[in-house]
């Protein structure tokens, strides 16, 4: 039996479930061969309740969401958040620094009434996750890496260590010795240093490595002179929902 | 007495999360409403205090599907705000990436999220065995997109490489030259996607709504990401003055805001660009609408998707020309110069979905004081409705199926970006 898959969003840019099938023709026949997509709104209307392997795209911002993410999960055997909305909150959790109702006030005025918000969250924060698709948006590669490990069950293997290491495997000249600022050193890696190598800086899409404290690379920052304060600003604008503290010493 | 009530949740097919509902007692029409469900992301909040080397990268994240048309529109708004002036070859790259981003879209549109509509499937899934061909091509389109836009930005969905005054990185020469002789095979394509399009055409419900058409005008160009704001009821207005234009208010079924100008809505995107333009298409996409039996002013929203073919055909064509260009004056490493200064700026482009706007003011440091951002698809969903309201009562003799489906069509046919109109 092919396993059959749904593809969920919530609160997003739908930018992570577009990319996801931005594959050469063979990889999408392949794919297609190889599952039953049952449920993805973006693109097909019949949709079905019933379904092994659920991507979920997007953080919960309201309510309403928190009940039916706790359908699919119940629904779900394998439940996998796609893209930084939905492993970190990503920039979604950027509002959270603002009291909702001066939000609502701010952007609707008069009208606020009409909708509700709550701060933003990951999908972690209200169901167990089984496994992540990092990056905003996710690559490609990435996406088709994960796909296959969980097709043959086993589970993906994504990196543990900081962008840094890759973006000195491809030969770049360090963001820091450039004088600019980069979230890279406490940054996971796994998308090869993508915007570094690019001619900009990392802002952090992939999330935290697992112990930004102790990493090695930690020390890229007491080189410069400069502290995770220092970065913080940047670092907000993917990693506000995770605690900061983390890699506060 | 006989009572219809037609409610489609979460309608397919389209970006975000909007519903239809319709009521008619006795077959005369009660309400029919579209309703825009989707979750608010406080975008212009969130770019509150952000410096302007992470603007675009925040407000990138307004929408997937556009994600170059809101870098553009934000770097360009930046870039009004500081008087910084692009150098030819930064905006002949910018243009370039732009068409990146029509190609994409359109195919996307029109041979993913409409075609299954006339060819009787529930999504491009079964097509892969039906119109196999079609839909090998459609694929084909689509990563020469995304290819074109990865040599230029690093990658398509939330472009890396452009920033304010100009490019972090210039793109391989090779890879430009390689790229070009696929755009100048996939032209080949065009005459099959314009065959297909006009195959099915004839389907397509005859319903006409005048109304007042919105779009970018520019005195040199069929303009993406140029010239002012022009209304087919007369008249053009600076960027700086959107607001007569969009008037924006909010209504109590829809999370997005509503706009409205003069008459009781207005239309924007491909369509709009259409009738107030067609004259300064480039040769192949004149021939092509010709083709296609198409002739400005159209007044039936259906015809959308036929104006997104041919600006395909356009965009594709501009595609090759730029490169041309670029290729025969060479690339050239330049600097970046960027002062920041206290100020509002305000950038305006033809996202494949309509003009859309992003007005910031800056203190002295490059931080944002407050930001505004007007969505394409914010702008027609009171078209849509006006639209509804017009439409419903014409076809309420028809099976409810019909009815369902035609309503349905209307809303796909305005390829709406419905999360983005949240934002
Ligand atoms: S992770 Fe990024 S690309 Fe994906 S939905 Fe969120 S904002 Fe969009
Ligand atoms: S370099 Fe940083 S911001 Fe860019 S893709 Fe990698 S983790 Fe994300």
């Amino acid at each position: 039996m092919r396993p059959k898959v749904a593809f969920f969003d919530f609160t997003s840019c739908e930018g992570c479930q577009l990319d996801a099938l931005n594959l050469e023709v063979g990889e999408l026949l392949g794919l297609l061969g190889a599952v039953d997509i049952v449920n993805f709104r973006e693109i097909k209307t019949d949709r079905s309740d019933d379904y092994d392997i659920a991507f979920i795209e997007g953080s919960i911002t309201k309510e309403s969401e928190i009940p039916r993410i706790q359908a699919i999960r119940n629904q779900a055997k394998v439940l996998v958040a796609l893209g930084a909305c939905a492993c970190t909150g990503g920039i979604n959790c950027m509002k959270n620094a603002y009291p909702m109702e001066d939000l609502l006030k701010g952007v609707y005025g008069e009208c606020a009434e009409y909708y509700n918000t709550i701060p933003a969250r990951p999908i972690s924060a209200v169901v167990p996750v089984d496994a992540y698709i990092r990056g905003c948006p996710p690559t490609t590669a990435e996406f088709v890496k994960v796909v296959k490990s969980l097709l043959l069950s086993k589970r993906p293997d994504i990196p543990n260590y900081p962008v840094c290491t890759e973006c000195r495997m491809a030969g770049n000249v360090c963001v820091f010795q450039r004088g600019g600022t980069c979230i890279g050193p406490v940054t996971r890696g796994g998308c090869e240093a993508l915007c570094v190598s690019a001619g900009r800086f990392c802002w952090g899409c992939r999330g935290l490595v697992d112990d930004p404290n102790t990493n090695s690379e930690k020390d890229i920052l007491a080189r410069y002179g400069l502290t995770i304060d220092q970065i913080l600003e940047r670092f907000k604008i993917y990693n506000s929902y995770s605690e900061v503290s983390k890699c506060q010493s | 007495m006989s009572e219809l009530k037609i409610k489609v949740n979460q309608l397919t097919r389209v970006e975000g999360h909007g519903n239809i509902h319709l009521e008619a007692t006795d077959g005369k029409l009660d309400r029919v409403l579209w309703e825009v469900t989707e979750s608010p992301r406080f975008f212009e909040w969130m770019l509150k205090g952000r410096n302007y080397d992470d603007v675009s990268t925040i407000s990138s994240r307004i929408c997937g599907i556009c994600s170059i048309s809101h870098t553009t529109a934000s770097l360009q708004a930046t870039e009004s705000a500081f008087g910084v002036k692009l150098t030819e070859q930064a905006w002949l790259l910018r243009k370039l990436l732009y068409n990146a981003e029509m190609l994409e879209s359109h195919v996307l549109h029109v041979l993913f999220l409409i075609a299954p509509d006339f060819l009787g499937a529930d999504s491009v899934i079964p097509l892969v065995a039906t119109h196999g061909d079609i839909i090998v091509m459609a694929v084909r389109l689509k990563k020469l997109a995304y290819n074109l836009a990865d040599i230029l930005a690093g990658r398509k969905t939330h472009p890396i490489t452009p920033i304010v005054g100009g490019w972090s990185k210039l793109p391989d020469i090779d890879e430009l030259k390689a790229i070009r002789e696929r755009l100048e095979k996939a032209m080949e394509d065009m005459d099959t996607m314009v065959a297909v399009v006009k195959s099915v055409a004839p389907m397509i419900p005859d319903f006409q709504r005048p109304t007042e058409y919105i779009a970018l005008k520019d005195s040199k160009e069929y303009s993406f990401i140029t010239g002012k704001i022009a209304s087919s009821d007369g008249g053009t207005f600076p960027l700086e003055d959107y607001k007569q234009i969009t008037n924006e208010f909010c209504v109590p079924h829809s999370s997005a805001k509503f706009a409205k100008h003069k008459r009781d809505s207005y239309m924007v995107g491909a369509l709009s660009r259409f009738n107030l333009n067609s004259e300064q298409l480039l040769p192949k996409a004149k021939k092509a609408a010709k083709e296609l039996g198409i002739k400005a002013p159209i007044h039936n929203p259906f015809f959308i998707s036929v104006a997104q073919t041919v600006e395909t055909v356009h965009a594709m064509e501009d595609a090759i020309n730029i490169i041309d260009k670029l290729l025969a004056r060479g690339l050239h490493e330049e600097e970046v110069k960027v002062k920041p200064r206290a100020g509002r700026g305000v950038g305006i482009v033809e996202a494949p979905r309509g003009i859309l706007i992003h007005d910031y003011t800056y203190d002295e440091s490059g931080n944002i004081v407050s930001a505004n951002c007007i969505i394409p698809t914010g702008q027609n969903h009171l078209s849509i409705q006006k639209d509804f309201d017009a439409l419903a009562p014409t076809i309420l003799d028809k099976p409810e199926d019909e009815i369902r489906h035609t309503l349905e069509m209307l809303v796909r046919a305005y390829d709406p970006c419905i999360s983005c109109s949240v934002h």
